[in-house]
Protein backbone atom coordinates (compact mmCIF):
# COMPACT_ATOMS: atom_id res chain seq x y z
CA UNK A 1 0.00 0.00 0.00
CA UNK A 2 1.09 3.52 -0.49
CA UNK A 3 0.10 6.63 0.76
CA UNK A 4 0.26 9.99 -1.31
CA UNK A 5 3.31 11.34 0.13
CA UNK A 6 5.62 7.73 -0.55
CA UNK A 7 3.43 7.71 -3.95
CA UNK A 8 4.74 10.91 -5.18
CA UNK A 9 8.15 10.01 -4.08
CA UNK A 10 7.97 7.54 -5.74
CA UNK A 11 7.60 9.27 -9.00
CA UNK A 12 11.05 11.18 -8.43
CA UNK A 13 12.67 7.99 -7.65
CA UNK A 14 11.20 6.44 -10.74
CA UNK A 15 12.02 9.03 -12.86
CA UNK A 16 15.47 9.53 -11.43
CA UNK A 17 14.98 13.35 -10.91
CA UNK A 18 14.23 15.23 -7.83
CA UNK A 19 11.44 16.68 -9.96
CA UNK A 20 8.45 16.41 -6.98
CA UNK A 21 11.17 16.74 -4.67
CA UNK A 22 8.15 19.32 -3.19
CA UNK A 23 5.80 16.84 -3.18
CA UNK A 24 8.22 13.82 -1.21
CA UNK A 25 8.97 16.35 1.38
CA UNK A 26 10.24 14.74 4.54
CA UNK A 27 7.43 13.07 6.04
CA UNK A 28 6.08 14.16 9.15
CA UNK A 29 5.74 13.11 12.76
CA UNK A 30 2.08 11.32 12.18
CA UNK A 31 2.43 9.72 8.61
CA UNK A 32 -0.69 9.30 6.66
CA UNK A 33 -1.95 5.91 7.00
CA UNK A 34 -1.39 3.95 3.27
CA UNK A 35 -3.89 4.17 0.37
CA UNK A 36 -5.67 0.78 -0.54
CA UNK A 37 -6.12 1.93 -4.97
CA UNK A 38 -9.01 -0.32 -6.16
CA UNK A 39 -9.71 0.85 -9.82
CA UNK A 40 -12.94 0.68 -10.77
CA UNK A 41 -12.70 0.39 -14.25
CA UNK A 42 -10.64 -1.55 -16.94
CA UNK A 43 -11.17 -2.64 -20.11
CA UNK A 44 -9.21 -5.16 -22.26
CA UNK A 45 -9.24 -3.33 -25.24
CA UNK A 46 -6.48 -0.88 -26.16
CA UNK A 47 -3.84 -2.40 -23.71
CA UNK A 48 -0.99 -3.68 -24.46
CA UNK A 49 -0.67 -7.64 -25.58
CA UNK A 50 -1.77 -10.17 -27.61
CA UNK A 51 -4.54 -12.22 -24.85
CA UNK A 52 -6.50 -10.98 -22.44
CA UNK A 53 -4.17 -13.04 -20.19
CA UNK A 54 -1.48 -11.22 -21.21
CA UNK A 55 -3.02 -7.92 -21.45
CA UNK A 56 -4.06 -8.03 -17.90
CA UNK A 57 -0.56 -9.53 -16.79
CA UNK A 58 0.83 -6.22 -18.81
CA UNK A 59 -1.24 -4.10 -16.90
CA UNK A 60 -1.06 -5.03 -13.75
CA UNK A 61 3.01 -4.17 -14.29
CA UNK A 62 2.16 -0.79 -15.33
CA UNK A 63 -0.47 -0.26 -12.30
CA UNK A 64 2.52 -0.96 -10.27
CA UNK A 65 4.50 1.90 -11.26
CA UNK A 66 1.57 4.35 -9.75
CA UNK A 67 1.09 1.81 -6.87
CA UNK A 68 -2.72 0.76 -7.90
CA UNK A 69 -3.30 -2.02 -6.01
CA UNK A 70 -6.21 -3.93 -7.31
CA UNK A 71 -8.06 -3.87 -10.72
CA UNK A 72 -11.87 -4.64 -11.72
CA UNK A 73 -12.33 -5.44 -15.27
CA UNK A 74 -15.85 -5.70 -17.65
CA UNK A 75 -16.59 -6.04 -21.28
CA UNK A 76 -14.52 -8.00 -23.82
CA UNK A 77 -11.73 -8.18 -25.89
CA UNK A 78 -13.16 -5.67 -28.39
CA UNK A 79 -15.59 -2.67 -27.97
CA UNK A 80 -18.15 -4.38 -29.83
CA UNK A 81 -21.46 -2.99 -30.08
CA UNK A 82 -23.42 -0.23 -28.54
CA UNK A 83 -26.33 -2.75 -28.27
CA UNK A 84 -24.50 -6.74 -28.08
CA UNK A 85 -26.51 -9.85 -28.71
CA UNK A 86 -26.29 -12.52 -26.20
CA UNK A 87 -23.68 -14.47 -28.28
CA UNK A 88 -21.90 -11.40 -27.61
CA UNK A 89 -22.66 -10.83 -23.83
CA UNK A 90 -21.73 -14.27 -23.62
CA UNK A 91 -17.81 -14.67 -25.55
CA UNK A 92 -17.47 -11.06 -23.93
CA UNK A 93 -17.76 -12.23 -20.44
CA UNK A 94 -16.23 -15.88 -21.01
CA UNK A 95 -12.89 -13.29 -22.49
CA UNK A 96 -13.51 -11.23 -19.17
CA UNK A 97 -13.55 -14.19 -16.85
CA UNK A 98 -10.56 -16.45 -19.11
CA UNK A 99 -8.23 -13.03 -18.20
CA UNK A 100 -8.45 -11.88 -14.86
CA UNK A 101 -8.79 -15.74 -13.66
CA UNK A 102 -4.54 -16.11 -13.37
CA UNK A 103 -4.67 -13.08 -11.19
CA UNK A 104 -7.98 -13.47 -9.39
CA UNK A 105 -8.82 -11.89 -6.81
CA UNK A 106 -5.88 -8.97 -6.91
CA UNK A 107 -8.14 -8.41 -10.42
CA UNK A 108 -11.87 -9.01 -9.93
CA UNK A 109 -14.59 -8.66 -12.62
CA UNK A 110 -17.48 -7.26 -13.33
CA UNK A 111 -20.39 -9.27 -15.64
CA UNK A 112 -21.78 -7.19 -18.71
CA UNK A 113 -25.39 -6.98 -19.43
CA UNK A 114 -27.81 -5.61 -22.20
CA UNK A 115 -31.39 -5.11 -20.67
CA UNK A 116 -32.83 -5.35 -24.33
CA UNK A 117 -32.28 -9.34 -23.51
CA UNK A 118 -33.53 -9.49 -20.10
CA UNK A 119 -34.17 -13.29 -19.77
CA UNK A 120 -30.35 -14.07 -21.52
CA UNK A 121 -29.09 -11.40 -19.13
CA UNK A 122 -30.69 -12.73 -15.87
CA UNK A 123 -29.51 -16.90 -16.46
CA UNK A 124 -26.03 -14.75 -17.62
CA UNK A 125 -25.95 -13.04 -14.10
CA UNK A 126 -26.34 -16.42 -12.48
CA UNK A 127 -23.71 -17.76 -14.93
CA UNK A 128 -21.07 -15.66 -14.09
CA UNK A 129 -21.82 -13.79 -10.74
CA UNK A 130 -24.49 -16.16 -8.44
CA UNK A 131 -22.12 -19.09 -9.91
CA UNK A 132 -19.31 -17.89 -11.49
CA UNK A 133 -16.18 -15.00 -9.78
CA UNK A 134 -17.46 -12.31 -10.94
CA UNK A 135 -18.69 -9.59 -8.45
CA UNK A 136 -20.52 -7.10 -10.08
CA UNK A 137 -22.66 -6.14 -13.10
CA UNK A 138 -21.69 -3.34 -16.16
CA UNK A 139 -24.00 -1.80 -18.18
CA UNK A 140 -23.21 0.20 -21.00
CA UNK A 141 -25.15 2.09 -23.75
CA UNK A 142 -27.56 -0.34 -24.67
CA UNK A 143 -30.67 0.75 -23.42
CA UNK A 144 -31.59 4.19 -21.01
CA UNK A 145 -31.49 3.10 -17.45
CA UNK A 146 -34.80 4.18 -16.40
CA UNK A 147 -36.64 2.07 -18.30
CA UNK A 148 -38.57 -0.93 -16.50
CA UNK A 149 -36.93 -3.58 -18.33
CA UNK A 150 -33.55 -2.69 -15.66
CA UNK A 151 -36.03 -3.50 -12.34
CA UNK A 152 -35.61 -7.47 -12.97
CA UNK A 153 -32.29 -7.22 -13.63
CA UNK A 154 -31.53 -5.08 -10.64
CA UNK A 155 -33.45 -6.73 -8.36
CA UNK A 156 -31.06 -9.66 -8.87
CA UNK A 157 -28.01 -7.82 -8.28
CA UNK A 158 -29.27 -6.77 -5.40
CA UNK A 159 -30.01 -10.00 -4.05
CA UNK A 160 -26.51 -10.85 -4.25
CA UNK A 161 -25.54 -7.24 -3.23
CA UNK A 162 -23.66 -7.18 -6.74
CA UNK A 163 -22.64 -3.34 -7.19
CA UNK A 164 -24.00 -2.01 -10.57
CA UNK A 165 -21.91 0.42 -12.75
CA UNK A 166 -23.85 2.14 -14.93
CA UNK A 167 -22.05 4.27 -17.92
CA UNK A 168 -23.63 7.90 -17.89
CA UNK A 169 -22.91 11.17 -20.08
CA UNK A 170 -24.47 13.92 -20.60
CA UNK A 171 -22.65 14.95 -24.03
CA UNK A 172 -23.28 18.82 -25.83
CA UNK A 173 -22.50 16.60 -28.95
CA UNK A 174 -25.73 14.48 -28.48
CA UNK A 175 -25.76 11.14 -26.47
CA UNK A 176 -26.10 7.55 -28.34
CA UNK A 177 -29.53 6.65 -28.63
CA UNK A 178 -29.67 3.99 -25.53
CA UNK A 179 -26.60 5.95 -23.52
CA UNK A 180 -28.00 7.20 -19.93
CA UNK A 181 -27.52 9.96 -17.56
CA UNK A 182 -27.60 10.61 -14.36
CA UNK A 183 -31.03 11.63 -14.48
CA UNK A 184 -32.07 8.17 -15.63
CA UNK A 185 -29.80 6.70 -13.17
CA UNK A 186 -31.84 8.55 -9.86
CA UNK A 187 -34.65 7.17 -11.54
CA UNK A 188 -33.65 3.75 -11.47
CA UNK A 189 -32.26 4.05 -8.14
CA UNK A 190 -35.51 5.70 -6.71
CA UNK A 191 -37.32 2.52 -7.73
CA UNK A 192 -34.68 0.43 -6.23
CA UNK A 193 -33.57 1.83 -2.66
CA UNK A 194 -31.59 -0.92 -1.55
CA UNK A 195 -29.67 -1.25 -4.82
CA UNK A 196 -25.73 -0.54 -4.76
CA UNK A 197 -25.90 1.90 -7.61
CA UNK A 198 -22.45 3.72 -9.44
CA UNK A 199 -22.95 6.88 -11.48
CA UNK A 200 -20.24 6.10 -14.45
CA UNK A 201 -18.01 8.88 -15.58
CA UNK A 202 -19.69 11.29 -12.76
CA UNK A 203 -21.75 11.93 -16.41
CA UNK A 204 -19.24 12.89 -17.73
CA UNK A 205 -20.29 16.69 -17.27
CA UNK A 206 -19.50 16.59 -13.68
CA UNK A 207 -20.04 19.56 -12.44
CA UNK A 208 -24.00 18.71 -13.56
CA UNK A 209 -23.66 15.18 -12.31
CA UNK A 210 -22.67 15.65 -9.22
CA UNK A 211 -25.95 18.01 -8.82
CA UNK A 212 -27.98 15.55 -10.14
CA UNK A 213 -27.39 12.22 -7.94
CA UNK A 214 -26.44 14.45 -4.82
CA UNK A 215 -30.10 13.44 -3.28
CA UNK A 216 -29.96 9.41 -4.06
CA UNK A 217 -28.02 8.70 -1.25
CA UNK A 218 -27.46 5.15 -3.08
CA UNK A 219 -25.91 6.66 -6.55
CA UNK A 220 -22.08 6.26 -5.90
CA UNK A 221 -19.68 8.55 -8.21
CA UNK A 222 -17.14 7.52 -10.13
CA UNK A 223 -14.46 9.36 -11.40
CA UNK A 224 -13.12 7.37 -14.35
CA UNK A 225 -12.93 8.35 -18.59
CA UNK A 226 -12.89 12.17 -18.60
CA UNK A 227 -9.98 14.77 -18.76
CA UNK A 228 -8.30 15.23 -15.48
CA UNK A 229 -10.23 18.49 -14.51
CA UNK A 230 -8.79 20.04 -11.38
CA UNK A 231 -11.88 20.43 -9.00
CA UNK A 232 -13.85 17.37 -9.50
CA UNK A 233 -13.09 15.59 -6.68
CA UNK A 234 -13.45 18.60 -4.09
CA UNK A 235 -16.62 19.44 -5.48
CA UNK A 236 -17.53 15.71 -5.18
CA UNK A 237 -16.73 15.55 -1.17
CA UNK A 238 -18.54 19.02 -0.79
CA UNK A 239 -21.58 18.15 -2.46
CA UNK A 240 -21.76 14.03 -2.04
CA UNK A 241 -19.33 13.40 0.91
CA UNK A 242 -16.39 11.64 1.22
CA UNK A 243 -18.02 7.81 1.22
CA UNK A 244 -19.52 8.62 -2.47
CA UNK A 245 -16.32 8.89 -4.22
CA UNK A 246 -14.88 6.03 -6.45
CA UNK A 247 -11.99 5.80 -8.24
CA UNK A 248 -11.52 4.18 -11.64
CA UNK A 249 -9.34 5.12 -14.92
CA UNK A 250 -11.38 3.65 -18.22
CA UNK A 251 -7.98 1.92 -18.75
CA UNK A 252 -6.84 1.64 -21.77
CA UNK A 253 -9.20 4.43 -23.36
CA UNK A 254 -7.68 6.48 -20.80
CA UNK A 255 -4.08 6.71 -18.62
CA UNK A 256 -4.16 5.21 -14.96
CA UNK A 257 -2.31 8.67 -14.64
CA UNK A 258 -4.44 11.42 -15.80
CA UNK A 259 -7.49 9.86 -13.66
CA UNK A 260 -5.63 8.88 -10.57
CA UNK A 261 -4.48 12.50 -10.49
CA UNK A 262 -8.06 13.97 -10.12
CA UNK A 263 -7.82 12.32 -6.74
CA UNK A 264 -3.94 12.68 -5.32
CA UNK A 265 -4.39 16.20 -6.86
CA UNK A 266 -6.86 17.21 -5.22
CA UNK A 267 -7.39 19.68 -2.16
CA UNK A 268 -9.01 17.27 -0.10
CA UNK A 269 -8.39 15.52 3.39
CA UNK A 270 -6.03 12.19 3.26
CA UNK A 271 -9.54 10.32 4.40
CA UNK A 272 -11.33 11.35 1.58
CA UNK A 273 -8.39 10.04 -0.70
CA UNK A 274 -8.28 6.92 1.12
CA UNK A 275 -12.13 6.18 0.61
CA UNK A 276 -12.36 7.27 -2.61
CA UNK A 277 -9.06 5.27 -4.31
CA UNK A 278 -10.30 2.38 -2.41
CA UNK A 279 -11.96 2.13 0.63
CA UNK A 280 -15.32 3.16 -1.03
CA UNK A 281 -15.34 0.24 -3.21
CA UNK A 282 -13.88 -2.13 -0.81
CA UNK A 283 -16.96 -1.16 1.70
CA UNK A 284 -19.30 -1.79 -1.40
CA UNK A 285 -18.38 -4.93 -2.60
CA UNK A 286 -17.11 -6.25 0.86
CA UNK A 287 -21.21 -8.27 1.31
CA UNK A 288 -20.35 -9.90 -2.43
CA UNK A 289 -17.01 -10.58 -1.56
CA UNK A 290 -17.79 -12.47 1.72
CA UNK A 291 -20.81 -14.13 0.34
CA UNK A 292 -18.24 -15.58 -2.32
CA UNK A 293 -15.44 -16.33 0.21
CA UNK A 294 -13.19 -14.04 -2.25
CA UNK A 295 -10.48 -12.35 0.36
CA UNK A 296 -8.79 -9.67 -1.99
CA UNK B 1 13.94 20.41 -12.69
CA UNK B 2 10.77 20.04 -14.63
CA UNK B 3 10.22 22.58 -17.31
CA UNK B 4 6.34 23.07 -17.57
CA UNK B 5 5.50 24.25 -21.16
CA UNK B 6 1.86 24.58 -20.65
CA UNK B 7 0.86 26.69 -17.41
CA UNK B 8 -2.11 28.96 -17.82
CA UNK B 9 -2.49 32.27 -15.54
CA UNK B 10 -5.83 34.52 -14.89
CA UNK B 11 -9.22 33.24 -14.42
CA UNK B 12 -10.90 30.48 -16.26
CA UNK B 13 -13.93 31.91 -17.10
CA UNK B 14 -16.01 29.04 -15.95
CA UNK B 15 -14.55 28.12 -13.10
CA UNK B 16 -12.39 28.77 -10.07
CA UNK B 17 -9.27 27.03 -10.14
CA UNK B 18 -6.87 26.69 -7.05
CA UNK B 19 -4.19 28.29 -8.62
CA UNK B 20 -5.63 31.33 -9.93
CA UNK B 21 -4.95 33.93 -7.64
CA UNK B 22 -1.98 36.17 -8.21
CA UNK B 23 1.28 34.39 -6.94
CA UNK B 24 -0.49 31.10 -5.87
CA UNK B 25 0.34 29.18 -9.08
CA UNK B 26 4.47 29.47 -9.07
CA UNK B 27 3.94 28.46 -5.33
CA UNK B 28 2.40 25.69 -6.35
CA UNK B 29 4.54 24.67 -8.94
CA UNK B 30 7.86 25.26 -7.16
CA UNK B 31 6.46 22.47 -4.64
CA UNK B 32 5.94 20.48 -7.56
CA UNK B 33 9.62 20.72 -8.71
CA UNK B 34 8.73 22.74 -11.73
CA UNK B 35 12.04 25.14 -12.22
CA UNK B 36 10.67 27.13 -15.60
CA UNK B 37 6.94 27.31 -16.60
CA UNK B 38 6.37 28.92 -19.81
CA UNK B 39 2.71 30.91 -18.75
CA UNK B 40 -0.31 31.83 -20.88
CA UNK B 41 -3.44 33.66 -20.22
CA UNK B 42 -6.68 32.43 -19.82
CA UNK B 43 -7.97 36.11 -20.80
CA UNK B 44 -6.10 35.38 -23.76
CA UNK B 45 -8.63 33.27 -25.28
CA UNK B 46 -11.68 35.82 -25.19
CA UNK B 47 -10.46 38.99 -24.37
CA UNK B 48 -10.57 41.48 -27.64
CA UNK B 49 -7.49 44.23 -25.47
CA UNK B 50 -5.35 41.62 -26.39
CA UNK B 51 -2.26 44.36 -25.30
CA UNK B 52 -3.40 44.50 -22.00
CA UNK B 53 -4.27 40.81 -21.60
CA UNK B 54 0.00 40.74 -22.50
CA UNK B 55 0.73 43.52 -20.28
CA UNK B 56 -0.81 41.80 -17.31
CA UNK B 57 0.81 38.28 -18.12
CA UNK B 58 4.02 40.06 -18.15
CA UNK B 59 4.03 41.94 -15.68
CA UNK B 60 2.20 39.22 -13.05
CA UNK B 61 5.67 36.70 -14.59
CA UNK B 62 8.42 39.95 -13.59
CA UNK B 63 6.87 40.52 -10.33
CA UNK B 64 5.05 37.38 -9.27
CA UNK B 65 6.39 34.55 -10.88
CA UNK B 66 8.72 33.58 -8.31
CA UNK B 67 11.53 33.75 -11.10
CA UNK B 68 9.92 30.47 -12.82
CA UNK B 69 7.01 31.89 -15.05
CA UNK B 70 8.27 32.43 -18.90
CA UNK B 71 5.16 34.66 -20.51
CA UNK B 72 3.99 33.82 -23.36
CA UNK B 73 1.60 36.29 -25.05
CA UNK B 74 -1.76 36.31 -26.89
CA UNK B 75 -1.90 37.30 -30.81
CA UNK B 76 -4.96 37.21 -32.22
CA UNK B 77 -4.35 37.69 -36.49
CA UNK B 78 -8.09 38.93 -36.51
CA UNK B 79 -7.66 41.71 -34.36
CA UNK B 80 -6.62 45.18 -36.62
CA UNK B 81 -3.58 46.07 -35.88
CA UNK B 82 -2.32 42.49 -33.94
CA UNK B 83 1.67 43.13 -35.39
CA UNK B 84 1.92 45.52 -32.94
CA UNK B 85 0.69 43.05 -30.10
CA UNK B 86 3.35 40.74 -31.52
CA UNK B 87 5.65 43.79 -32.14
CA UNK B 88 5.09 44.76 -27.64
CA UNK B 89 5.54 40.42 -27.11
CA UNK B 90 9.03 40.91 -28.94
CA UNK B 91 10.35 44.27 -28.29
CA UNK B 92 8.83 45.79 -24.85
CA UNK B 93 8.09 42.35 -22.69
CA UNK B 94 10.98 40.48 -24.16
CA UNK B 95 8.71 37.20 -24.91
CA UNK B 96 10.44 34.04 -26.17
CA UNK B 97 7.03 33.12 -27.73
CA UNK B 98 3.70 33.60 -28.16
CA UNK B 99 0.48 31.23 -27.34
CA UNK B 100 -2.14 31.13 -30.47
CA UNK B 101 -5.96 29.97 -29.91
CA UNK B 102 -7.40 29.38 -33.36
CA UNK B 103 -10.40 28.30 -32.39
CA UNK B 104 -11.08 30.68 -29.91
CA UNK B 105 -10.57 33.73 -32.32
CA UNK B 106 -12.39 32.46 -34.85
CA UNK B 107 -9.92 31.36 -38.06
CA UNK B 108 -8.76 28.11 -39.37
CA UNK B 109 -5.22 26.99 -40.20
CA UNK B 110 -5.23 27.83 -43.69
CA UNK B 111 -6.36 31.79 -43.40
CA UNK B 112 -3.35 33.54 -45.00
CA UNK B 113 -3.37 35.55 -41.74
CA UNK B 114 -2.35 32.77 -40.28
CA UNK B 115 0.45 32.00 -41.93
CA UNK B 116 1.18 35.50 -42.59
CA UNK B 117 1.47 35.48 -38.42
CA UNK B 118 3.81 32.77 -38.02
CA UNK B 119 6.21 34.31 -41.03
CA UNK B 120 6.35 37.60 -38.77
CA UNK B 121 6.67 35.31 -35.56
CA UNK B 122 9.77 33.07 -36.86
CA UNK B 123 11.10 36.62 -37.81
CA UNK B 124 10.99 38.00 -35.00
CA UNK B 125 12.48 34.94 -33.37
CA UNK B 126 9.43 34.37 -31.40
CA UNK B 127 8.25 30.79 -30.57
CA UNK B 128 4.87 29.67 -31.40
CA UNK B 129 2.76 27.56 -29.05
CA UNK B 130 -0.36 26.55 -30.95
CA UNK B 131 -3.08 25.21 -28.86
CA UNK B 132 -5.53 22.78 -30.25
CA UNK B 133 -8.23 23.20 -27.38
CA UNK B 134 -8.33 23.84 -23.79
CA UNK B 135 -11.38 21.82 -23.18
CA UNK B 136 -13.28 18.45 -23.89
CA UNK B 137 -15.87 19.64 -26.37
CA UNK B 138 -18.40 17.40 -25.13
CA UNK B 139 -18.56 19.40 -21.61
CA UNK B 140 -18.42 22.95 -22.66
CA UNK B 141 -20.82 25.82 -21.30
CA UNK B 142 -23.59 25.17 -23.64
CA UNK B 143 -23.16 29.32 -24.53
CA UNK B 144 -19.63 28.52 -25.27
CA UNK B 145 -19.00 25.63 -27.51
CA UNK B 146 -15.78 25.98 -29.18
CA UNK B 147 -14.44 23.08 -31.23
CA UNK B 148 -11.17 22.12 -31.48
CA UNK B 149 -8.48 23.57 -34.20
CA UNK B 150 -8.20 21.26 -37.04
CA UNK B 151 -4.64 21.48 -37.79
CA UNK B 152 -4.46 19.28 -40.62
CA UNK B 153 -3.81 22.56 -42.96
CA UNK B 154 -0.57 22.83 -40.94
CA UNK B 155 2.07 20.79 -43.03
CA UNK B 156 1.80 22.66 -46.00
CA UNK B 157 1.46 26.18 -43.29
CA UNK B 158 4.93 25.38 -42.09
CA UNK B 159 6.58 24.44 -44.94
CA UNK B 160 7.37 27.77 -46.30
CA UNK B 161 8.27 29.35 -43.20
CA UNK B 162 12.40 29.01 -42.07
CA UNK B 163 13.61 29.12 -38.85
CA UNK B 164 9.92 28.45 -37.37
CA UNK B 165 9.84 27.23 -33.79
CA UNK B 166 6.43 25.62 -33.54
CA UNK B 167 4.57 23.59 -30.45
CA UNK B 168 1.57 22.03 -30.58
CA UNK B 169 -0.10 22.58 -26.84
CA UNK B 170 -3.41 19.81 -26.20
CA UNK B 171 -2.94 17.58 -28.56
CA UNK B 172 -2.36 16.13 -30.80
CA UNK B 173 -6.57 15.62 -30.96
CA UNK B 174 -7.30 14.45 -34.23
CA UNK B 175 -4.38 14.89 -35.99
CA UNK B 176 -3.38 11.54 -38.18
CA UNK B 177 -0.97 9.51 -37.06
CA UNK B 178 0.74 9.88 -40.29
CA UNK B 179 0.35 13.69 -39.71
CA UNK B 180 2.12 14.09 -36.07
CA UNK B 181 4.78 11.93 -37.42
CA UNK B 182 5.57 14.37 -40.12
CA UNK B 183 4.92 17.36 -38.62
CA UNK B 184 7.78 16.25 -35.98
CA UNK B 185 9.90 15.78 -38.51
CA UNK B 186 9.07 19.11 -39.82
CA UNK B 187 10.32 20.45 -36.03
CA UNK B 188 7.60 20.60 -34.33
CA UNK B 189 7.20 19.77 -31.03
CA UNK B 190 4.21 18.13 -29.05
CA UNK B 191 3.06 18.33 -25.41
CA UNK B 192 1.13 15.72 -23.64
CA UNK B 193 -1.44 17.15 -21.50
CA UNK B 194 -4.12 15.79 -23.04
CA UNK B 195 -2.72 12.84 -24.56
CA UNK B 196 -4.51 9.83 -23.46
CA UNK B 197 -4.21 5.82 -23.28
CA UNK B 198 -2.49 3.63 -21.13
CA UNK B 199 1.59 4.62 -20.96
CA UNK B 200 0.70 7.40 -23.63
CA UNK B 201 3.79 9.17 -23.11
CA UNK B 202 5.85 6.05 -24.17
CA UNK B 203 3.21 5.26 -26.89
CA UNK B 204 3.94 9.22 -28.79
CA UNK B 205 7.68 8.61 -27.87
CA UNK B 206 7.55 5.67 -30.29
CA UNK B 207 5.78 7.37 -32.78
CA UNK B 208 7.84 10.66 -33.02
CA UNK B 209 10.88 10.10 -31.40
CA UNK B 210 11.68 11.40 -27.44
CA UNK B 211 13.18 14.61 -29.11
CA UNK B 212 10.25 16.17 -29.85
CA UNK B 213 8.32 15.11 -26.59
CA UNK B 214 7.83 18.11 -24.07
CA UNK B 215 6.43 18.25 -20.64
CA UNK B 216 3.05 20.45 -20.30
CA UNK B 217 0.47 20.14 -17.66
CA UNK B 218 -2.33 22.83 -18.78
CA UNK B 219 -2.10 23.27 -15.02
CA UNK B 220 -4.39 24.71 -13.12
CA UNK B 221 -7.54 23.68 -15.58
CA UNK B 222 -6.11 20.39 -15.44
CA UNK B 223 -4.89 18.71 -11.91
CA UNK B 224 -0.86 19.19 -12.50
CA UNK B 225 -0.46 15.79 -11.32
CA UNK B 226 -2.12 14.03 -14.08
CA UNK B 227 1.26 15.13 -16.44
CA UNK B 228 3.38 13.92 -13.89
CA UNK B 229 2.18 10.61 -13.45
CA UNK B 230 1.32 10.26 -17.45
CA UNK B 231 5.49 9.76 -16.96
CA UNK B 232 5.67 7.61 -13.93
CA UNK B 233 3.06 5.10 -15.70
CA UNK B 234 4.94 4.64 -18.91
CA UNK B 235 8.26 3.63 -17.21
CA UNK B 236 10.72 5.35 -19.18
CA UNK B 237 14.56 5.46 -18.56
CA UNK B 238 16.51 8.05 -16.91
CA UNK B 239 17.19 9.71 -19.83
CA UNK B 240 14.52 9.81 -21.33
CA UNK B 241 12.68 11.23 -18.61
CA UNK B 242 14.85 13.78 -18.03
CA UNK B 243 14.73 14.90 -22.24
CA UNK B 244 10.88 14.89 -21.53
CA UNK B 245 10.87 16.64 -18.52
CA UNK B 246 13.42 19.87 -19.50
CA UNK B 247 15.74 19.33 -21.89
CA UNK B 248 13.78 19.08 -24.86
CA UNK B 249 11.86 22.32 -23.95
CA UNK B 250 15.17 24.17 -23.15
CA UNK B 251 16.72 23.13 -26.44
CA UNK B 252 13.64 24.40 -28.34
CA UNK B 253 13.76 27.51 -26.79
CA UNK B 254 17.45 27.90 -27.53
CA UNK B 255 17.04 27.03 -30.85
Amino acid sequence: MINRREFMAGAAVAAGLAGLGGCASAPSANPPAPFDVWNLHCHLYGLPGTTGEEKVANTLKIADRLGIHRLIFYMGMEVGSANPTPEALRRYNDECMAAIKPFHPRVLGFVYLNPEHVDFCLAEFDRCVKNGPLVGVKLWVARHCNLPELDSLVRRATELQAPIYQHTWMNNLGNKPGESTPQDLVELAARHPDAALICGHAGGDWERGIRIIRASKNVRLELAGFDPAAGVAEMAVRELGPERLIYGSDTGGRSFASQIAKVLGADISDDARRLTLGGNLRRMLQPILDAKGIRP
Amino acid sequence: MIVDVGVNLSRWPFRRLRGDEPGQLPAMLLERGVGQAWAGSFDGMLHMDIAGVNERLASECRRGGAGILIPFGSVHPKLPDWEEDLRRCAEDHRMPGIRLHPNYHGYTLDDPDFARLLKEAAARRLAVQLVLKMEDERVQHPLLRVPPVDASPLLGVIAGIPGLRLMILNGPGRLSKDAVVKLAAAGVHFDFAMHEGITGVARLIEQIGAERVVFGSHFPFFTWESARLKVQESGLDANTTERILSQNALRFLSR
